[in-house]
């Protein structure tokens, strides 16, 4: 026994090891949140860049830049990089940085796991993006993949797009496990559920979420995996299969999938608020119950991503009142987010302003969900630019501004450096500008009749489409500023305090630690009163 | 540079955005379009309902949510209060918000039943989805036809100026009598498409082996374009649907026009056809419905669409190329013809293939004759 101690104490306790197998073998929290950062901020270029040659081709009518061909295979992986390679990653991420230091543990539960989970996600990219470079061309079936377009009509790369989906699917389990472990097994004494932070809350309803709808993601390319080579028919007409069932099970996956691109960055939110309202979030426990009935509706709305297919009229309208329903803890926490402002003492950091404006645009998109929902107005705005306004508005000034907000929020802590406030705020005002004319318009166009998918169209959607890339343009390259930013606030900046932020020390455990935090956040536990 | 003017002159829409959306809602370029039809109308009518619902909550929520920043910076000395709770306001804002949930449900309820509407129609029409066309089946008046894009491939390019229909016109569109239920039975052939009028507000996914209906009463004669809304591959955008309502006096000439015309078709396979002459159809058909995946170069677009010019099986195998213009490619884009095409139609592109480009030197030089379709036909049916 005692030997084994001395061998664990000959590698050093304290310290990380040194150079590229640091961040290969590495069990740490701290380094895998930071490989998960990185590497969603590089797949963010990748899907960004994807999303510029969109905008370019879309700038007028006509075919300039790319043939269709080689634009849905860009529509396509713009999708399923952004929903699988940045906005997941980059709530990993956040997740193994800042849960064991929230609820006061040393590390995460199953550090070895947390490993693998990572280093799942670059093969699975590594395969997806490859096949971009094969001859058949990368999946250009759009990232909802609807069969039979991405089973018998699809080019002979799906298999190697559905092994990665496996691949992704099997790292968010893992990666769930582990989260879930951790929240439940080493909160500090004291923390009780009830007073753990919003974040962690929203970490395990997500992580719950995770674990229930990946094996079905995991399922349904398994079915076209065996359509495509073994010779079933599960979505084969031809062969007695159903092409709707394949839409049912994806969208089983697909509606608490959104929910998971959105609930950590409530949490994230709702610290944010506090800290710079100085003042407690309101309604905590409502908080809490309007994060948990999200995640329990969002198995029961699931058709109303499909009010065109044919549903029978009673079909068609539980799914409409389901769907409805989502707008009331949606609204409280809207309600409680401003309720938590309204008498505060409000300073407006890069951070804040990133949460203020997330609270507003993501209430934006809630807006347009709403209409959504209505299924007769549905079939007007079905598949069309509106629905793309919606989806953009929840998940850029939605999800990816959350993320936003909480790496400059944490940043600080993490590096131990603060960043450039002046850059951060002009990095603010060029994304808050610019994505608004980005997503604004496409309401327009989408109304009045320009369907998604489109590489091309006609002369009457032409002004607002430039609008539109022009838009695209600006906040795509506003994005390279981030990276600066953050680059900088690594090698200089100001010393941050243990606290970073003004009178912050109440808002959590974070906070009471040094800045940087030692390697293992907390090797005593702290006790929460 | 040029980029740089166009964005210029484009700026001056940026003025819309400060526009009150009530001005914006006559002028369909901005918003729904109101349409024709009773379903339409009040369709247009609920969207704007919720819309404004929509809009006078987020005034005030947004109204609430800015003045407390500006009230209650910090910059002018705003100390924060402690509180964190209202059990009152928080049950208030909740029954608030379902109720108003309610008084949208109610509308939409309505409405939607209005929409849903299955049973038959005075006349019937299949409306069939293709790789990437339409067909409509009259199921009463016994006619069927195809309906594709008719924008050219030069104004695709940009190498002519784009005509006023630009991508939504076609060669024949859907002609239906107005003042008539119409149910359309609407279905995929390969992928799903879906099939989309905004002025009669009808969208419905075309689905292989589903059969899926909707309906509907043009009160007035004209013109209404739509889209095929649901992602169904390489030509998604360039398969516009084109509804033309009629009076019901020329839509029976019309009808009668067609069936005169199918007659005259069906004589022509008995005819006999001379090289010359079916090179010449040929021609046309394959403009028609082989450029969009072959080219007109006949090089195609490979390795999804192989090329034909200089292809072994198109010069050489006459049997296999009769084959797969009449079954398909199982696995590729390649589709079966033999309900599109007629045998005239299927015999003179094969020839026009083997006898055009590269493929007239070298091939064998047969040609197809519409017996030779009929003779598959036959061959196939025992």
């Amino acid at each position: 026994m005692s030997t084994i101690v001395e061998t664990h104490d000959d590698h050093g306790h304290h310290g990380p090891a040194k150079g590229l197998s640091r961040w290969l073998y590495t069990t740490n929290h701290k380094d895998i949140g930071t490989l998960y950062l990185w590497f969603s901020f590089l797949m963010l270029f990748i899907g960004g860049a994807m999303a510029m040659v969109i905008r370019a081709e879309l700038f007028e009518p006509g075919l300039q830049i790319v043939q269709p061909e080689f634009f849905n295979q860009m529509t396509t992986n713009h999708g399923l990089i952004m929903v699988f390679g940045v906005i997941m990653p980059a709530f990993v991420g956040l997740a193994n940085w800042m849960i064991p230091m929230q609820i006061g543990a040393p590390d995460m539960a199953l550090p070895r796991l947390n490993n693998l989970s990572f280093w799942l996600l670059p093969m699975a990219f590594g395969i997806l993006i490859s096949t971009l470079f094969m001859d058949a061309g990368g999946p250009n079936f759009g990232w909802t993949f609807y069969a039979p377009l991405s089973t018998t009509y699809a080019p002979e790369t799906v298999t190697f797009f559905i092994f990665s989906v496996h691949i992704m699917g099997a790292s968010s389990i893992l990666g769930s496990i582990n989260i879930i472990t951790t929240i439940l097994n080493m909160r500090a004494p004291g923390m009780t559920l009830m007073k753990m932070p919003l974040f962690v809350w929203s970490w395990l309803i997500t992580a719950y979420l995770l674990i229930a709808v990946m094996p079905v993601l995991a399922g349904t390319v398994t079915m076209m995996l065996m359509d495509i080579h073994f010779g079933t028919s599960f979505f084969n007409a031809a062969g007695g299969g159903d092409p709707v069932l394949f839409q049912h099970i994806f969208w089983f996956f697909g509606h608490p999938e959104v929910y998971i691109m959105i609930l950590p960055a409530f949490g994230i939110v709702s610290h944010i608020i506090e800290t710079f309202s100085r003042k407690p979030i309101f309604g905590y426990s409502s908080m809490v119950y309007a994060l948990t009935s999200i995640a329990i509706l969002s198995f029961v709305v699931w058709a109303h991503h499909m009010f065109t297919v044919g549903m029978p009229l009673a079909g068609e309208l539980f799914f409409m009142y389901s769907t409805m329903l989502i707008a009331i803890p949606t609204g409280v926490k809207v309600f409680n987010w401003v309720a938590t402002m309204f008498k505060g003492s409000i300073s407006f950091e890069t951070p804040m302003l990133f949460a203020i404006a997330f609270v507003a645009l993501f209430t934006i998109g809630g807006f347009s969900g709403l209409m959504l929902a209505i299924v007769p107005a549905d079939f007007q705005y079905h598949d069309t630019y509106f629905v793309v306004a919606h989806f953009h508005y929840v998940l850029v000034p939605g999800s990816l501004f959350g993320i936003i907000a909480g790496v400059y929020y944490w940043l600080p802590k993490w590096t131990g450096n603060m960043y450039d406030e002046t850059l951060g705020r002009l990095h603010f005002w060029l994304s808050f500008i610019s994505v608004n004319l980005t997503f604004f318009p496409m309401h327009f166009v989408g109304l009045a009749g320009m369907p998604r998918r489109y590489p091309d169209y006609a002369l009457q959607f032409a002004d607002f489409n430039a609008m539109v890339s022009v838009g695209a343009f600006i906040f795509g390259f506003t994005q390279l500023l981030l990276l600066f930013i953050v680059i900088k606030s690594i090698k200089t900046g100001k010393k941050a305090t243990e606290e970073v932020w003004e009178d912050n020390k109440d808002w959590g455990l974070e906070w009471t630690i040094e800045s940087p935090p030692p390697y293992h956040s907390f090797t005593v536990q702290p006790e929460v009163k | 540079m040029n980029c740089l003017l166009k964005i210029a002159s484009k700026s001056k829409y940026l003025i819309f955005l400060c526009f009150p959306l009530s001005t914006l809602a006559e002028r369909s370029d901005y918003n729904m379009p109101i349409g024709v039809t009773e379903v339409s109308k009040s369709i247009f009518d609920l969207h704007m309902l919720i819309m404004w619902i929509c809009v006078w909550i987020g005034v005030v929520v947004f109204g609430v949510m800015f003045w407390s920043l500006w009230k209650y910076r910090k910059n002018a000395g705003a100390v924060a209060a402690k509180f964190n709770d209202n059990f009152k306001l928080e049950v208030a804002w909740t029954v608030l918000a379902t109720l108003i949930l309610v008084v949208m449900a109610i509308p939409s309820t309505t409405v939607m039943i209005k929409a849903y509407d299955d049973t038959e129609g005075d006349l019937n029409i299949m409306v069939t989805g293709y790789q990437w066309k339409w067909q409509y089946k009259y199921l009463e008046d016994n006619i069927s036809f195809f309906s594709s894009l008719s924008t050219s491939q030069e104004q695709i390019d940009n190498l002519i100026p784009k005509g006023e229909f630009y991508l939504s016109e076609v060669d024949e569109p859907l002609v239906i009598p107005i003042n008539k239920r119409i149910r359309f039975l609407i279905t995929g052939n390969d992928v799903i498409h879906s099939w989309w009028v905004p002025d009669f507000a009808v969208k419905q996914d075309a689905i292989p082996g589903f059969i899926n209906t909707a309906w509907t009463e043009v009160p007035e004669p004209g013109i209404f374009r739509g889209a095929c809304t649901e992602l169904c591959g390489l030509k998604h955008a360039f398969m516009p649907v084109v509804v033309r309502a009629v009076e019901q006096q020329e839509y029976d000439a019309w009808v009668a026009e067609k069936i005169a015309l199918a007659e005259a078709e069906k004589l022509l396979t008995e005819k006999v056809w001379t090289k010359a002459e079916l090179i010449e159809r040929g021609q046309g058909v394959y403009l028609k419905n082989c450029v969009a995946c072959h080219q007109v170069n006949g090089k195609g677009l490979p390795p999804v669409f192989p090329a034909l010019d200089g292809s072994q099986i198109v010069m050489e195998d006459k049997v296999r190329n009769i084959e797969i213009l009449m079954e398909g490619v199982r696995g590729a884009a390649m589709q079966s013809f033999s309900n599109q095409l007629s045998e005239v139609d299927i015999a003179s592109v094969i020839t026009y293939t083997r006898q055009s480009w590269g493929n007239k030197q070298i091939g064998d030089g047969e040609i197809v004759v519409p017996k030779d379709i009929v003779n598959y036909k036959n061959k196939m049916s025992l």
